[in-house]
């Protein structure tokens, strides 16, 4: 019994819509961090479900990579998430606007 | 004669030693050193005589090369000398004379803190002015005109905490240079016609190829003679000569009278050929000669201060020997070049020995009376007086007389007559000198008045020896007895082209000898009328002068001022150049070009001054710019 | 020219920065030790270049000490290295020049010390490299490299005032004018590879390829202007006055002396050997250009109040007689350029050296503040003269075999620009003696001014090398003449080949179409 292939396309694309609104909508930095981790996994749901049914291990191989790179990106995110609170007594992206021009 | 080059090297040797360790080393040594070096170069210089004078008249010419100073392509440019007849005249005046003043120079410059540096610059001077005319192409003269140029300017502003002085040098410095520009461009003209800058090639290949009154060749006579009318003080570019005072008098003698400022009229006779075949050019020289003469010894007639009468009698007397070479006497000129080194030099050191007798007085003004104070100066200062006038038997005169002589049998009568005008102005002004200074009332400071003494040994004895060079330097040159013309006899191997393209030829058409005494005795009396008018003048009625300044005031005024020539100048080039200056650097280079770069990066400043506004700086608006842009990609990937 | 397998050029280009590594590991306060380590570094430098120097064959045209390695082979890019006649005497002057800029700031550098001799070794290894880099973006490299810590120079031991300023105009200038060069670099590139197919930066292979006029037009603008603005020539100047007020003075002494000939160099090595006809179409405005560089930047000066802005603006006017002498396209004028960039390299060094002196002493650049400074300080005064003469062109001295060869070279090819640069010459003499004379001579009117320390030893040091070459080269020129003639001759021999088939050209159409062709991709 398999299952059809655009159903975990459409989870995949419900877990990056809710990713995308968490972004834009939320201002607390750990919010928004957590909302990007829900768009990555979203794509690697979908490389998953295409490399199950195309057959191929290369979905698979890149859901590693970007798990890798989700996890330094983690690490270097909450480095800046904990100074950002450190110097500015707050981790609300709205209230630091450093790089305004 | 591989062994000429030592000449010039003994001062430039003498200069090293007083430049690098002079203030270091004991006063005695500093002048014996640059004395002793000049001395060296002058028993030099004898011996090269002595060789030369072994050598058959026409086989008096050596070119030793020492090396190759620049080449590219085919250009190249030997440093080498030539050693002939005209140049052994110079190198023995300069060294001669040179010596001399040095040793003058010993006592005069006693005082002075700056003892070790003036004989450095001294040492300096001979050793360019030796290149100078040692040289045996158009560059290597060029080194040493431009470094007699040089020391003129450091030693101009010798004393140069005095604005007056440093102004002078600097002056001299710039006016030479526009003479130097034109004599550059020559060289130029010349090598790219001739392809060399050897004399000996360029008068050979000359003598080919061109015909009387080229072009070409007037071009280049008449720039090289720009670059002389800048050395030797002619009109237009004689404004320097008389500011060059500021400096110590015995360098006036040395380099403002005896030596450099003749290297123009030298210059002149080393390229006799190419003067020859210009006669556009030669007819040139002999005017500006002629007017310079007569235009700066009516400048001389109403000058106060002693040096700058003899300053503006040098120019005239420059003016002279380019007359001589302009109507082809070179000899005659080369002749009244020698002649007036050795009384132009008395002149100055004997101005030079009243001023040090004064304390520093140089207005004739507040003099007078010096005769029985200063005898030894006042019997050579009027040996010198008489030989400049041109009195028989001194030097002067037979030199001066060839070149009015000349003059006339070369068909310019007008000039002949400017000319002997000019000699009796010469006369006039000159004894002018010699009375105010000498003779009547003493005017003097009375506390200069009691310091006045007579020069120092090494100050007197140079002066009666350049007294006796006054008399008796013209008897190697008289007129109308066999072999009287050993001086003309000895040069003329150098003109001996020349002379041929002008139709002279040596002796053989001769002017009846009646004709040569009649004019001698025009000339004599002319001066004779001179000296007369300033006896009358000066002496006499004292308050003559006076009473003509006061009927001709305006002729008077100008001839004071010196025809304002130099506010002339001033106001048509100096100051205009300094204004558009200011202005372009105003308007167009801070305003205009700079403007421009300034103004490239403030328009990208302004430019991003809008752009900046979308940067917020809030996070949620780059995200959603970066969904937008997302959905705009995919519209845009589907919609195809 | 294989025989030397020793890398002779690489050990000197990359020796400074040995010496920088040295320099990381030097303790901060140890200031001692960091300015000999500098010092040994440069000095042994020198003693390289004398190396390449003595085993240097002036008979042979092409380049030697040849170094060539494989850098990124599947863009073409090669690590190639040489010298001919011409870039050989530059590496001469910036290696000579190197130990006297060490000695130069020995007490004049305040603060951050090791930095600014990092800095100062970082230059030269740019420097080095221009002249010896025979790979156009290995050439690229260094030019750029060049550029960082000469800005950093200026922006952090420049003058308070406004180095940040004159910092970024100089940076900003210099890289708009490179960014074209790059791109005819890659212009070059590609047509290359069109045309035969190869993947080449390297010069000397681009050089084979024979380049259509309308190219060459477009190419020669491309260069020229990174060229022009290095050198620079006017109306692109007004970064140079800046530059080199407000830079240290170590900083103005290498920005005159070395990095303004990178332009005249690259006119050179690049403009004339690839793009000869379009060189010959563009001598005329060249000339014109460099006659009024030379004739304005003497007015300049005429004017300037602040000593060092008065050096500057007479760089612009000596520079003026290089481009001259290299667009005359004579033997003599082009010769007489390479000595120029010397010359001026050494008297125009020894200049800013002696300003930077006095300023040690006075804090002050102001003309005004002087005065007098004859009496107290005489040997300063000497050496200063001395340097003001080769300046102006005293014969003697070194100035003047280089501005006479390049006029007597124009002249040849039209006498009216003879005339108008040996004006230069006259305004010079003005200029210069009036400054000289407003600063050295006169009164003290300055009390300041009247206790001022002559020379100590170090300064007498570091200037007499500089004056014995000014000497050398016033008196033997030939030395220096004859190593670069072969390569002068070999690079003119192309353009004069050039001079006849490039007359007649509408050069303005020929750009137009090429223009349009390229734009409608044909």
């Amino acid at each position: 019994m398999a299952v059809p292939v655009h159903y975990y396309l459409i989870v995949s694309a419900l877990l990056f819509g809710i990713g995308v609104l968490g972004v834009l909508t939320r201002r607390n930095a750990i919010v928004i961090f957590m909302s990007i981790e829900l768009m990555l996994n979203a794509g690697n749901l979908s490389f998953v479900a295409f490399s199950k049914a195309l057959e191929g291990l290369d979905g698979q191989l890149f859901v590693f990579f970007v798990m890798v790179v989700a996890a330094a990106e983690v690490t270097v995110g909450l480095a800046i998430i904990v100074t950002l609170f450190r110097n500015w007594k707050t981790i609300f992206v709205d209230e630091v606007r450093l790089l305004k021009g | 004669m591989e062994t000429a080059w030592v000449i010039p090297a003994l001062p430039f040797a003498g200069f090293l030693i007083n430049g690098l360790w002079g203030r270091r080393l004991p006063k005695k040594f500093v002048g014996w050193i640059a004395c002793g070096a000049m001395g060296l170069a002058f028993l030099a210089a004898s011996r090269l005589l002595w060789i030369l004078l072994q050598e058959t008249p026409t086989g008096r010419f050596w070119e030793p090369v020492y090396y190759t100073w620049i080449r590219a392509g085919d250009f190249q440019v030997d440093v080498s000398f030539l050693i002939d007849p005209l140049s052994m005249v110079m190198i023995l005046v300069v060294t001669g004379v040179g010596f001399l003043i040095h040793v003058y120079s010993i006592g005069y410059m006693h005082e002075d803190p700056g003892y070790p540096r003036y004989f450095a610059y001294l040492n300096l001077f001979a050793s360019a002015m030796l290149l100078l005319v040692m040289a045996n192409n158009l560059l290597v003269m060029f080194v040493g005109w431009e470094g007699v140029g040089l020391c003129s300017y450091l030693l101009i502003g010798f004393w140069y905490e005095k604005q007056s002085a440093s102004d002078a040098g600097k002056k001299a410095f710039i006016v030479n240079r526009i003479g130097d520009f034109g004599f550059l461009l020559g060289i130029f003209l010349t090598f790219w016609t001739f392809g060399s800058l050897n004399f000996r090639e360029i008068f050979e290949a000359a003598l080919v190829r061109f015909p009387t009154g080229d072009a070409v060749v007037v071009g280049i006579t008449l720039l090289l003679f720009v670059g002389a009318m800048g050395k030797s003080a002619q009109i237009p570019l004689y404004v320097w000569l008389p500011d060059a005072m500021e400096g110590p008098t015995p360098v006036s003698a040395l380099i403002h009278a005896a030596t450099m400022v003749t290297a123009g009229v030298y210059m002149v006779a080393r390229c006799s050929v190419l003067y020859a075949l210009a006669p556009f050019s030669m007819g040139f020289v002999a005017m500006i000669g002629c007017t310079t003469a007569v235009f700066a010894a009516s400048i001389g007639l109403v000058q106060n201060d002693i040096k700058r009468v003899l300053a503006y009698s040098t120019v005239s007397q420059l003016g002279y020997m380019f007359l001589g070479c302009g109507v082809g006497a070179f000899v005659a000129g080369i002749f009244h070049l020698m002649t007036h080194a050795f009384f132009k030099a008395l002149l100055f050191l004997g101005a030079g020995s009243v001023i040090h007798a004064l304390s520093g007085e140089q207005d004739i003004q507040r003099m007078g009376g010096l005769r029985s104070k200063l005898p030894v100066t006042f019997a050579t200062f009027v040996m010198g007086s008489l030989a400049i006038a041109g009195i028989f038997p001194f030097a002067g005169f037979f030199s001066k007389d060839e070149i009015l002589f000349e003059t006339l049998m070369s068909g310019h009568w007008v000039l002949y007559g400017l000319a002997l005008g000019g000699a009796g102005l010469t006369a006039f002004y000159m004894f002018r000198l010699v009375f105010l200074t000498f003779f009547g009332e003493s005017r003097m400071d009375p506390h200069a008045a009691h310091h006045v003494h007579e020069a120092p040994r090494t100050m007197a004895v140079p002066l009666m020896i350049l007294a006796a060079l006054s008399l008796t330097g013209g008897w190697v040159q008289i007129p109308g007895i066999e072999g009287g013309r050993v001086f003309g006899a000895f040069l003329d191997p150098v003109f001996h082209e020349a002379s041929q393209l002008l139709g002279h030829h040596g002796g053989a058409t001769h002017p009846p000898l009646w004709l040569e005494g009649a004019l001698m005795g025009v000339s004599v009396a002319v001066a004779l009328a001179g000296i007369f008018l300033a006896y009358g003048w000066y002496m006499k009625d004292p308050q003559r002068p006076v009473r003509a300044a006061q009927k001709f005031a305006r002729a008077y005024r100008w001839l004071f001022h010196k025809y304002y020539v130099d506010e002339f100048y001033q106001a048509t080039v100096v100051n205009p150049l300094k204004q558009a200056a200011e202005s372009t650097h105003q308007w167009v280079d801070r305003r205009f070009i700079d403007g421009a770069v300034d103004g490239t990066g403030s328009a990208f400043r302004s430019l991003s001054a809008v752009v900046r506004r979308i940067q917020t700086g809030l996070v949620h608006h780059y995200a959603l710019s970066v969904l937008a842009g997302a959905c705009v990609l995919l519209l845009f990937v589907l919609a195809l | 020219m294989e025989s030397l397998s020793f890398p002779l050029l690489s050990f000197l280009v990359f020796l400074p920065l040995v010496g920088v590594l040295v320099l990381l590991f030097v303790d901060r306060e140890n200031e001692a030790v960091q300015r000999w380590t500098a010092l040994t570094v440069m000095g042994f430098g020198f003693v390289l270049a004398l190396f390449v120097y003595g085993g240097f064959d002036p008979e042979n045209v092409g380049f030697q000490f040849e170094e060539q390695y494989a850098w990124i082979p599947g863009l073409g890019i090669s690590y190639h290295l040489g010298v001919d006649g011409i870039s050989l005497l530059l590496v001469m002057l910036t290696a000579f020049l190197g130990p006297i800029c060490v000695l130069a700031c020995w007490t004049d550098i305040r603060s951050r010390l090791k930095e600014f001799l990092v800095c100062l070794l970082l230059l030269q290894t740019g420097m080095l490299g221009v002249f010896v880099s025979l790979d156009l973006v290995l050439f690229y490299v260094f030019w750029e490299v060049m550029l960082i810590p000469m800005a950093l120079l200026i922006l952090i031991w420049g003058h308070p005032a406004r180095r940040v300023y004159a910092a970024v105009k100089f940076f900003l200038y210099t890289m708009a004018g490179s960014v074209f060069m790059l791109v005819g670099i890659l212009v070059l590139y590609f047509y290359q590879a069109r045309t035969t197919g190869t993947l080449s930066f390297d010069l000397t292979n681009i050089a084979e390829v024979p380049l259509p006029f309308s190219l060459q037009l477009w190419l020669f603008l491309a260069f020229g202007v990174a060229f022009a603005i290095k050198v620079p020539m006017f109306p692109f100047h007004t970064w140079l006055p800046d530059a080199h007020t407000e830079a240290p003075t170590v900083g103005s002494v290498v920005l005159a002396a070395v990095l303004l000939k990178m332009g005249t160099y690259g006119f050179l090595r690049f403009n004339l050997p690839l793009f000869p006809e379009a060189s010959v179409f563009f001598m005329p405005v060249m000339i014109a250009l460099a006659l009024v560089g030379i004739i304005y930047g003497a007015f300049m000066c005429l004017v300037q109040k602040d000593l060092k802005r008065l050096i500057a603006f007479s760089s612009v006017s000596h520079l003026g007689f290089v481009i001259l002498g290299i667009f005359s396209f004579t033997v003599q004028g082009v010769q007489g350029g390479v000595l120029q960039m010397i010359n001026h390299g050494l008297s125009t060094g020894a200049l800013f050296l002696l300003v930077g002196m006095l300023y040690e002493r006075r804090h002050t650049r102001m003309i005004a503040d002087f005065g007098g400074l004859s009496t107290p300080v005489p040997a300063l005064t000497t050496f200063f003269m001395i340097a003001t003469l080769a300046s102006i062109g005293l014969p003697g001295l070194n100035g003047f075999v280089g501005e006479f060869l390049i006029l007597l070279g124009t002249f040849h090819v039209k006498p009216v620009w003879a005339v108008l640069g040996a004006t230069g010459v006259i305004l010079a003499a003005w200029y210069m003696l009036w400054m000289v004379q407003r600063v050295f001579y006169g009164r003290v009117v300055h009390e300041e001014n009247r206790g001022l320390l002559d020379l100590a030893p170090r300064e007498i040091g570091l200037l007499v090398p500089v004056v014995v070459m000014m000497v050398w080269i016033g008196v033997a020129p030939t030395t220096f003449l004859e190593k670069s003639e072969p390569a002068v001759a070999h690079t003119l021999r192309r353009v004069q080949e050039s001079v006849q088939t490039a007359q007649g050209r509408n050069a303005p159409w020929a750009m137009a179409c090429a223009a349009w062709d390229h734009l409608t991709g044909k």
